[in-house]
């Protein structure tokens, strides 16, 4: 296998875009990318799209071929592919673009991903969220994405004594840090106080405990390690990457605390990249909800189990302590572009690798790490990223 | 130069708070009013609607100029989001109320909350061009709000008539603009008892867009600023938004306290700008000089520059209630109360 290395990225504002489509997003985030690595259209072999819903979110599908479509790129007859596993597909489609440059398959591939999710309403909106939870044994029950993390939200602080107020904690650091990104939906700093007021959503979680409905879209380019240089002075390299599954019904877990898909994709990244949690000194979580950034830090292990909630309220995992998680704000500040997330997170770990962190800059970061989850934890993704000196 | 030779208001004198529509959806009413700078949102009575709201509006219209003659009225107007009948005019029952007609022209408009407007417009045109003596434009709603949406807060129930002519202007229409564009913020299909919305996106693209363009038009077409005018109206679908756009166009808020009574009657839709109006009307001196800009959605906006004339004063004014009368002349009512008046439950068939 060859060693492969992002050689381009580039996001969209993320936000309630009303102006842009779903194909603008893609082909905006795309020409970003390649322009940022420096190649031609003619360079690019194949294209791999993360994408959730557009088939119930704007009645399209076929949106891989769509993208390079609109790109200008028919005529060259791309191989192009779309990838789906609720919010982790962005996460997995890089993780197809990295095998295809890998193996010899291809030698320049672009990844992106890209969700367009309010042309539809709110409720219709959070009903296609739901569809990535058990169709047939929670949804039809009345079961919501919403009230299934509140579950095991419920259960943390019941377990591990974990406060409303650390659970909290991580939606005011997430906003202080999307307050220093210039994509974020939300660049404004909110107080624990407001946090704790907000309307109820699912007991105990509020408002301000959710990520938002957003639209938005990331790519990257990548191509062989051997030949990153040709284009890109400071090319990022993946290191390892892992991929897990789980029971798609929360019910049917062994532990509603623990996600075993991103313990098990973790463990398996962190092993083919032959580094520690130790190692990392960023990281983006799955935060769509405040619990879930709790849970997966503990089950990275970054830290203890049960700790979760004491380290964000101590400030362990903030900008400038031992690892900095969410600098780019998290789906909660960034934004919610479901199936655009994965990507989202690779941009922002490649810029700061990058030394292009702007006010966010993590200092002598060496290497970072994605987690992208899909429904509440059936499918994990964990990619780690680092500096090529 | 065609104006305003009279105006008449109607606004019901039931009351519902925002506490008590959130007390039974289990949502801070108390909150929810507050974010939307609404204290209390009026509601017809059981044998209230658009018709009964159109009449007393125009009846009160008729009033204050008792010298003229309804059948020098050559056209009568209803704008509205909620006429009674799907099928049979509402502004011929307003006709036949005041003894307007037969010998004139009449329709019923529905141009989302800016119909009362447009039929400003179209009885302007009317009295220019000496195809009618006067004509009457009224915007009059009962707007819906499906139980439990936000929009349960604000949609209320008021109108008023204006009587358009070209001679004994109590406040002459110097300048109108409009900015007409397809915006689908909110809509409602035939037979849905209840408008959908597209929450946030009725701010910034919809209702900001189309008002402050309308609005810099309307300065540009009189080469005008805020500073000339001592009062300043904007279409009301909450008690915020009027307030931002006339900050973003350079107003201040005495400027526009007369006519914000959104806060306490809530939004009466095709005559939240007409209303406005009246109550702006009823203590403005001559010489005052009015800016209004109305607001529809997925229709646009349409802009006034008004001037008071020293008709206003001759107005019949002491035999009608003023605005502020009708908006502090209340009784609250709980909510099963409203759901009755509103038709909201299910009654025995036959």
């Amino acid at each position: 296998m060859r060693e492969v290395a992002v050689i381009g990225v580039g996001e969209t504002q993320f936000g309630e875009l009303w102006d842009k489509s779903f194909r603008d997003l893609g082909i905006e985030a795309g020409l970003r990318a390649v322009q940022d690595a420096g190649i031609t259209t003619e360079n690019i072999d194949a294209v791999y799209v993360g994408n959730m819903s557009a088939g119930r979110l704007i009645d399209q599908e076929h949106v891989s071929a769509l993208v390079a479509d609109y790109s200008g790129l028919s005529d060259m007859h791309l191989p192009t592919t779309r990838v789906e596993g609720g919010g982790a597909c962005g996460a997995l489609a890089i993780l197809q673009g990295w095998a295809a440059v890998a193996s010899g398959l291809h030698e320049i591939v672009v990844v992106g991903a890209a969700e367009k999710m309010t042309d539809v309403g709110e409720v219709k909106a959070m009903e296609i969220l739901t569809a990535t939870a058990d169709q047939e044994w929670e949804s039809v029950f009345g079961a919501t994405i919403p009230g299934l993390f509140a579950m095991m939200a419920r259960r943390h602080m019941y377990e591990y004594a974990t406060t409303r107020e650390q659970i909290a904690s991580v939606a005011v650091k997430n906003h202080r840090h999307g307050a220093l990104n210039p994509n974020a939906q939300f660049q404004k700093e909110i107080t624990l106080e407001s946090v704790l007021k907000a309307p109820r959503v699912a007991e105990p979680l509020g408002l301000f405990d959710a990520a938002p409905l957003s639209d938005g879209a990331a790519a990257l380019v990548l191509c062989p390690l051997e030949k990153a240089r040709r284009f890109q002075d400071t090319p990022v390299r993946i290191l390892g990457s892992g991929q897990a599954s789980d029971t798609v019904a929360l019910h049917d877990r062994r532990d509603l605390t623990t996600m075993d898909a991103t313990v098990v994709a973790g463990k398996r990244a962190f092993h083919a990249a032959q580094k520690t949690p130790a190692d990392i000194q960023l990281a983006e979580v799955h935060d769509n909800f405040t619990i879930t950034e709790i849970m997966a830090i503990e089950d990275l292990r970054f830290v203890k189990k049960g700790q979760g909630g004491p380290a964000t309220e101590e400030g362990q995992t903030t900008l400038g302590s031992r690892i900095a998680v969410n600098t780019s704000g998290g789906l909660k500040a960034r934004g919610m572009p479901v199936g655009a997330t994965g990507v989202a997170q690779a941009v922002e770990i490649v810029r700061q690798l990058r030394g292009e962190g702007g006010k966010r800059q993590v200092q002598n970061a060496e290497i970072g790490l994605t987690h992208t989850l899909g429904g509440t934890g059936a499918t994990a993704v964990v990619h780690l990223f680092g500096r090529v000196n | 130069m065609a104006g305003i030779v009279s105006y008449g208001a109607y606004v019901p004198r039931f009351r519902i708070q925002p506490k008590e529509i959130g007390r039974v959806w289990g949502v801070d009413g108390e909150a929810m009013g507050k974010n939307l700078n609404i204290r209390a949102k009026s509601v017809p009575g059981p044998d209230e609607d658009v018709i009964t709201i159109s009449v007393e509006a125009a009846r009160a219209a008729m009033k204050r100029v008792p010298g003229v003659s309804p059948s020098d009225i050559g056209a009568i107007y209803v704008g509205s989001e909620s006429h009674p009948y799907a099928v049979k005019p509402t502004a011929t029952i307003v006709a036949e109320a005041i003894e307007a007609g037969p010998v004139m022209t009449a329709a019923d408009f529905e141009f989302a909350c800016k119909a009362g407007t447009a039929a400003m417009q179209t009885c302007m045109g009317l009295t220019v061009a000496n195809m009618a003596k006067y004509g009457m434009a009224i915007g009059s709603d009962t707007s819906q709000g499906a139980p439990g949406d936000a929009l349960e807060y604000s949609a209320s129930a008021g109108g008023a008539a204006f009587l358009i002519g070209n001679v004994g202007v109590a406040a002459s229409i110097n300048h109108t603009v409009s900015y007409t564009t397809d915006t689908p913020d909110f809509w409602r299909r035939e037979g849905q008892a209840y408008p959908s919305h597209g929450g946030r996106f009725t701010g910034e693209p919809a209702y900001f867009k189309h008002v402050a363009n309308c609005a810099q038009l309307l300065f540009k077409r009189a080469n005008s600023g805020p500073q000339d005018y001592q009062y300043a109206v904007f279409h009301q679908p909450n008690g915020k938004f009027p307030l931002r756009v006339g900050k973003m166009l350079g107003f201040d808020e005495k400027q526009m306290d007369t006519g914000l009574l959104v806060r306490e009657i809530g939004n009466t839709y095709s005559g939240a700008i007409m209303v406005g109006l009246c109550a702006i009307f009823d203590v403005a001196k001559p010489g005052d000089r009015i800016f209004a800009v109305g607001y529809g959605s997925g229709a646009g906006s349409d802009a006034f520059d008004i001037t008071v004339t020293e008709e206003m004063d001759a107005l019949h004014k002491a035999k009608v209630r003023t605005m502020r009368s009708m908006v502090e002349d209340f009784k609250v009512i709980d909510y099963s109360t409203y759901a009755k008046y509103r038709g909201k439950i299910k009654m025995r068939e036959g």
